[in-house]
């Protein structure tokens, strides 16, 4: 673990909300884009890419600590938040590593300007309806039972989650109300993404846990197969939330990824 | 004072085990264990009830509708209501209500309630809900929009009704280019909204602040009075006094001829472990965004199973002595429904007869005696104390109908 990363934390103005950004490391900038359960302020998944890249971590609007846009309506629209932001912060050709729901916007960003980013990494991303199987639904578990499906080994979730903390319930609780406002329905995944996948251009790495039990392999599989220039990895001995459950093996999978020519 | 009858149409007829080893039996208890044989006959029986009712002497029904649940059968309360209107004759069929985040067409709404306002010859009083929280997840309704959709619908329903059509609603969650419907109400402005709820402070607000009367449904009468003294002062800021007229009251009240058979009748009126709406699985009945922020922590608490629901379970004992649930002969029942009527003041009174596995004679046995002995009593009572009702009182339909809103006067320069 890279000890005492310098990670800074401001507010943005974008889209006439304010955005949390944290920001570590130098080099070629990957931006990453975190689950639909919000993030922790620490991973060990972050620091090892702010290692070797400049890394961009922002709260997706409306979660944790960014401002909730009332007028926001779907995921592409936050899409484009983040394009704006990327712009602004003079940013021309990031790379985009999508964790989960996080996945389903990098997705979106990259069918938007498909020149303008260095390469594309889904990781157990929602976005699009898996062939086999359904996307576990948020409304019919708890917050605790939807957070902990996202581990195969459950001392994974106490690690990062500890004995978890009502503030931290109320958290995942915006996050899901969020949730409930922007992928609603059709659940968590978008009928014409699928469609518009074949426009990116960039090299692009799909990964899946090998024991993801919320969004089913098929849907990575899916993936793979649109995206012109796509490989599919799996992560051993791993659920959904893959940066959180082997953020070490995922580190050096997404680095080599990025840093290759 | 208008006394009405409620019952939620319990489909009695289920495996009560199985959903007590389910664990919860609103939303996914499964419907193979919904037997239509049993669920014709108990619609029927129901039915003819009401008709009984009405020759009883009930000047009043009140309906409501729930989804995915054994508690109650009404899936759509339009339904009855239409039917009531055809069957009776003289009692107000009153909807509290229909759930108006679930339309995704409020102007089909808007016609429907038109022709049963015809139909009835002007007998309906449509009140609106927001609808449980397993209502949203049954209706397919994201459940983080439910207040908005709630408020723009009562507003489309309400323009659909008094605006001269065709007209054009782009609004945030409703948008129609031809609002034009050939149905229209026959009771002016509009038939008359009634607003019921528990614990919601929003809906109190909204509720004092269009002057629709609020109907606090089986609350302590603590509770209920706390309700009351937020309506009346949201009342006095947008210009009104509010009294009686604008408040209402459902009460769980079995009456028979015996003690011993209407307590044990009474006892079913927690035939589904005592909570509201039935067995309620934490978060089915409390999705994200659907209850008012000032609860989440105590919400998101109780869905992990780390605290009681906010709502509360109260024993049966406990109930009886607040009040909750009052049973008895007409003779011991009258005077605990007139401490109450003294205590908290309502117009409109809701008298919640019969739940859960009471027999069908039973039933009607306590629909005779409301009809002709409790209901009367009330009455009077209502009359020795000043509670004029709506319809007695001519009260303005909604606040823009008022011929009495004082300005609120200016702070001194």
């Amino acid at each position: 673990m890279a000890m005492g990363t310098d990670w800074t934390r401001r507010e943005v103005e974008v889209a006439g909300g304010k955005l949390h950004v944290a920001r570590a490391g130098s080099g070629r900038s990957v931006f990453v884009l975190h689950h639909d359960t919000g993030t922790p302020d620490q991973l060990e998944f972050y620091d090892a890419l702010a290692s070797r890249f400049d890394v961009i971590v922002p709260h997706h609007p409306g979660y944790g600590k960014s401002e909730r846009p009332q007028w926001l309506r779907s995921v592409r629209d936050v899409a484009v938040i983040y394009q704006w932001l990327l712009s602004d912060l003079g940013i021309e050709r990031a790379s985009l590593v999508g964790l989960g729901f996080g996945g389903w916007i990098a997705a979106e960003m990259a069918t938007m300007a498909p020149t303008a980013l260095h390469r594309l990494v889904l990781v157990g991303a929602m976005g699009v309806k898996p062939p086999d199987g359904d996307i576990l639904d948020q409304a019919i578990v708890s917050y605790l039972d939807y957070a902990r499906a996202g581990f195969h080994d459950q001392a994974a979730f106490a690690r990062i989650y500890g004995d978890v903390s009502t503030d931290q319930l109320v958290d995942w609780d915006i996050c899901r109300e969020m949730c409930f406002r922007i992928a609603w329905k059709p659940y968590m995944y978008s009928q014409t993404l699928p469609h518009l996948l074949g426009g990116v251009k960039a090299p692009a790495l799909v990964v899946w846990g090998d024991n993801d039990n919320i969004v089913p392999r098929s849907a990575g599989e899916l993936y793979a197969a649109a995206l012109p220039k796509a490989r599919f990895e799996i992560v051993r001995a791993s659920g959904h939330c893959i940066d959180m459950e082997q953020p070490e093996a995922l580190a050096r999978l997404v680095s080599g990824f990025i840093a290759e020519n | 004072m208008h006394v009405m009858y409620f019952t939620e149409q319990p489909m009695s007829a289920y495996p009560a085990d199985i959903g007590l080893e389910f664990g919860a039996t609103a939303l996914m208890f499964s419907n193979k264990y919904y037997d239509p044989v049993a669920g014709s006959r108990l619609y029927n029986e129901y039915l003819e009830q009401y008709i009984y009712a009405e020759e009883m002497g009930v000047e009043g029904f009140m309906l409501n509708e729930h989804h995915n649940a054994p508690f109650c059968m009404q899936a759509k309360c339009n339904i009855f209501a239409a039917i009531l209107a055809a069957v009776t004759k003289k009692a107000k069929i009153v909807l509290l209500g229909n759930p108006l985040p679930l339309a995704e067409n409020p102007v089909r709404l808007a016609e429907e309630l038109a022709m049963i306002d015809m139909i009835s010859r002007g007998r309906l009083v449509s009140g609106f809900v927001r609808g449980g929280g397993q209502e949203q997840l049954a209706n397919g309704v994201s459940p983080a929009y439910n207040r908005e959709r709630f408020e723009e619908a009562h507003d489309l329903v309400v323009a659909a009704w008094t605006r001269q059509g065709p007209f054009r609603w782009e609004g945030t969650h409703y948008q129609h280019r031809v609002v034009n419907p050939w149905a229209v109400p026959l009771q002016k402005p509009y038939p008359r909204v009634w607003i019921p709820g528990v614990l919601s402070k929003e809906t109190i607000i909204w509720a004092a602040k269009q002057r629709y009367p609020y109907i606090a449904l089986n609350t302590s009468i603590e509770a209920t009075k706390s309700i009351w003294k937020l309506y009346d002062e949201v009342a006095r800021e947008v210009g009104y006094e509010a009294g009686p007229q604008n408040r209402g009251y459902l009460q769980q009240v079995h009456v028979s001829d015996s003690e011993e058979k209407a307590e044990k009748n009474a006892r079913q009126f927690l035939w589904m472990q005592g909570e509201f709406t039935g067995l309620a699985h934490p978060v089915w009945s409390n999705p994200a965004g659907y209850f008012s922020p000032e609860f989440r922590r105590q919400f998101v608490e109780f869905a992990v199973g780390r605290a009681e629901s906010p709502r509360g379970r109260p024993t049966f004992e406990k109930q009886v002595a607040d009040g909750r649930v009052i049973y008895g002969t007409p003779k011991t029942v009258i005077p605990k429904l007139r401490h109450v009527l003294e205590e908290t003041r309502p117009s409109i009174y809701g008298l919640w007869g019969n739940d859960g596995n009471v027999s069908n004679e039973d039933a009607r046995t306590c629909i005779r005696l409301l009809g002709q002995e409790v209901m009367p009593a009330m009455r009077e009572y209502g009359k020795e104390l000043g509670l004029t009702d709506p319809f007695e009182a001519d009260a303005p339909v909604h606040l823009r109908y008022s011929k009495d809103i004082k300005q609120m006067p200016q702070a001194a320069e």
